[in-house]
């Protein structure tokens, strides 16, 4: 799960490390009145930032992310920020902060190394920028330093990190920080700690005392460490939310939307991956992944039916199961039952093969479902009913 | 021989108690497999499966009193990571783990000390293995299979079942087949089972069957090249329509910064030698192509 810019500083600062201050505005109004806080209050910014909370990357191309000098300035820029879309993203939020005399720009974060099978710590000289941009163009600017398994991320670890990206100069910051983002990922359960720019600012008027901070924080949390951060469930942003992802959530299906026509219900991962993969190969394009998962029965079968026929453009149904755990006769009730609810008429293709397939062949057959033996035979069959209902149209 | 598992497995179930973990143990029962305990804390001096299997409180018990070698997981997420760790600190060899959920840094300080004690861990969030006419330990269906020299390993569960299936009606049997697991921290990776493979004389050809996320189809091709230049493989990649940055399914199955891509995975597997099926149905005449005579 990903969560919002101001919602991962909250983490950062609650594992003390140094982020500027900031407000979140839903309006341009709040965003004026955030601004003059900053701009008049006791910090005297000169300016502020203000950003948009959306959860996709490239907010600053996008011209999500702009200054402004003067509390007028700051309303414009939010009334203009609030009413953009950033890769389809309506914005709903803007953060203020005050605006940083930026002096250097790196970059640092804690990632879940999957080949290493440990936590890694990746740092570049080079900050403000996206890091596989930097891995493509300068691969031996990235310090990658893996904290020990058991042992954790050592302070001899993180001061060599400072060191290779020349912050001697802040020694003790450098290790306070690298230390932080790997507790703010044991802490969260987080996939990605990562700080985008960690930036040395001048504070004060005229050359004032230099000082490293945290300026951007993206955070993504792990699905599976929900169920020991019940606070988590609070930072999921029902604004990014689609409705049809929630319903999903909720019967524990596990959902994606496509922009296909052709609705797939399969029970695996690997499975529903391969089943869009044979559709596209026949000749279609998958409307979602949808993996019903292990042992679904028929009410799971039916909540199953409803999201993938909820997309108006499904012109037709895969269904595909491999029973192991999943029993088929037991899928088989759950499509004749959810035939009998769904709204609109769509054709089916259904093959059930493993447990209990023989069974749910009988069902099938007295319900009159559309069948095939093979999965090959499966996509092609769905393909071709999609083609004949979409001329139909 | 085989891999992993085979005739002298002797197996413990962990969560032998649950529903799961009961109705799974059956099936491996039926198929021969040796099950010689199950544990679950507080349950132990009970019996399982219809009185056949005596229930231990602590793996150090059940390995003392049954000279057990394997254990099984079907302990829900939570639990799980320590379930694991009993088992190696009672001197299990081999331990799969079929449960799924765990969080991923959890599985972290749990895999190096896995290592540590000398132990291999196949999974979380795997399907388990079988060697077809010998043993099954964890949940993939047994008439799937049949006896032969093929050694399949795969990131999936059902995908699994469905390429077994394919090469079991054309005819190819498998040594053993090893589900891995679709989690991004896991004990035991395509190159490790690869190893294994290598090593067993009576494993003739490779099924590798990956999907989307990571970079461990590409690492195990880079070893097949060299290593395993003259057997036949095959492989499978699923995810070949994904989108990026969407998990699939799986938490590991995830195209992130460009990398992880079907296309990386299937040019690798192709340089090292593998024929790429387009759909599984496809393997059993991709080894047939390469050679394989089994």
């Amino acid at each position: 799960m990903k969560i919002q810019e101001a919602d991962a500083k909250k983490l950062l600062l609650a594992q003390g490390l140094p982020v500027p201050p900031w407000e979140v505005a839903r309006s341009p109004a709040e965003a004026r009145a955030a601004a003059s806080r900053l701009l008049h209050g006791a910090g005297h910014a000169r300016q502020v930032v203000i950003k948009a909370q959306v959860l996709v990357g490239g907010r600053g191309k996008a011209g999500g992310v702009r200054l402004a000098a003067t509390d007028d300035e700051a309303e414009h820029v939010a009334d203009d920020i609030l009413g953009m879309s950033i890769k389809g993203i309506a914005v709903r939020k803007v953060l203020v902060a005050p605006a940083a005399d930026i002096v250097r720009e790196l970059y640092l974060a804690a990632v879940l190394d999957r080949a290493a099978r440990r936590i890694l710590l990746m740092g570049s000289a080079e900050g403000g920028v996206e890091i596989e941009q930097v891995a493509a163009t300068n691969p031996d600017a990235i310090v990658r330093i893996h904290a020990d398994p058991l042992l954790g991320l050592r302070d001899w670890q993180a001061r060599e990190l400072a060191f290779r990206l020349g912050l001697n100069a802040h020694l003790k910051a450098t290790v306070g920080i690298a230390k932080g983002l790997v507790r703010t990922m044991l802490a969260n359960d987080a996939d990605l700690v990562e700080i985008n720019p960690l930036a040395i600012v001048r504070e004060g008027a005229g050359a004032g005392e230099e000082r490293l901070v945290c300026l951007d924080a993206k955070i993504t949390l792990d699905d599976s460490a929900l169920f020991r951060h019940q606070d988590h469930e609070a930072l999921r942003d029902p604004d990014e939310e689609a409705p049809a992802d929630a319903e999903a959530r909720r019967h524990d299906i596990s959902f994606i939307h496509l922009d296909g026509t052709i609705g797939c219900m399969v029970n695996g991962a690997g499975l529903a991956m391969t089943t869009m993969d044979l559709v596209k190969r026949a000749g279609g394009e998958p409307a979602n992944f949808l993996d019903i998962g292990g042992g679904a029965k028929a009410e799971r079968v039916a909540a199953a039916m409803r999201l993938i026929l909820a997309e108006p453009r499904v012109e037709a149904i895969l269904v595909n199961i491999f029973g192991g755990i999943t029993r088929g006769d037991e899928v088989a009730l759950g499509l004749i039952e959810a035939r009998k609810q769904q709204s609109r008429d769509v054709p089916m293709v259904v093959r059930i093969v493993g447990t209990n397939a023989a069974e749910a062949a009988r069902l099938l057959e007295e319900a009159h479902f559309e069948t095939a033996a093979s999965l090959d035979e499966a996509a092609e069959k769905a393909v071709a009913a999609a083609r004949a209902q979409g001329q139909a149209a | 021989m085989s891999i992993l598992i085979g005739r002298e497995t002797r197996l413990v179930v962990q969560g032998i108690t649950g529903r799961e973990g009961e109705f799974h143990a059956r099936a491996m029962q039926a198929y021969g497999t040796a099950i010689v305990g199950g544990m679950t804390p507080g349950k132990g001096g009970q019996k399982a499966l219809d009185d056949t299997v005596p229930v231990f409180d602590t793996m150090s018990e059940a390995v003392r009193e049954t000279g057990a070698n394997t254990s099984c997981i079907f302990v829900p997420a939570a639990g799980a990571p320590d379930a694991i760790l009993e088992a190696a600190a009672a001197g299990i060899g081999t331990i799969f783990c079929i449960t799924e959920g765990i969080p991923a840094l959890d599985m972290v300080p749990v895999v190096a000390a896995v290592r540590a004690a000398g132990a291999t861990l196949i999974g979380p969030n795997c399907p388990g293995a079988t060697s077809p006419g010998r043993a099954k330990v964890g949940i993939i269906p047994g008439s799937i299979h049949r006896e032969g020299s093929v050694g399949v390993v795969s990131r999936s569960g059902t995908l699994t079942y469905e390429a077994v299936q394919a090469m079991t009606d054309a005819g190819i049997g498998q040594s053993t087949c090893v589900g891995i697991g679709g989690d991004p921290i896991i004990g035991s990776t395509f190159l490790e089972v690869l190893q294994l493979f290598a090593a067993d004389p009576e494993t003739e050809a490779i099924v590798l069957i990956g999907e989307i996320g990571g970079a461990a189809e590409e690492e195990a091709a880079a070893w097949a090249a060299t290593n395993l230049a003259g057997v036949p493989k095959a492989a499978f990649i699923a995810g070949r329509t994904a989108p990026e940055g969407k998990r699939m399914g799986h938490a590991g199955a995830i195209i992130s910064g460009g990398a992880g891509t079907a296309g990386s995975k299937v040019a690798a597997l192709e340089a090292a030698g593998f024929g790429v099926a387009g759909s599984p149905t496809e393997l059993p005449q991709l080894l047939r192509d390469a050679g394989y005579r089994g």
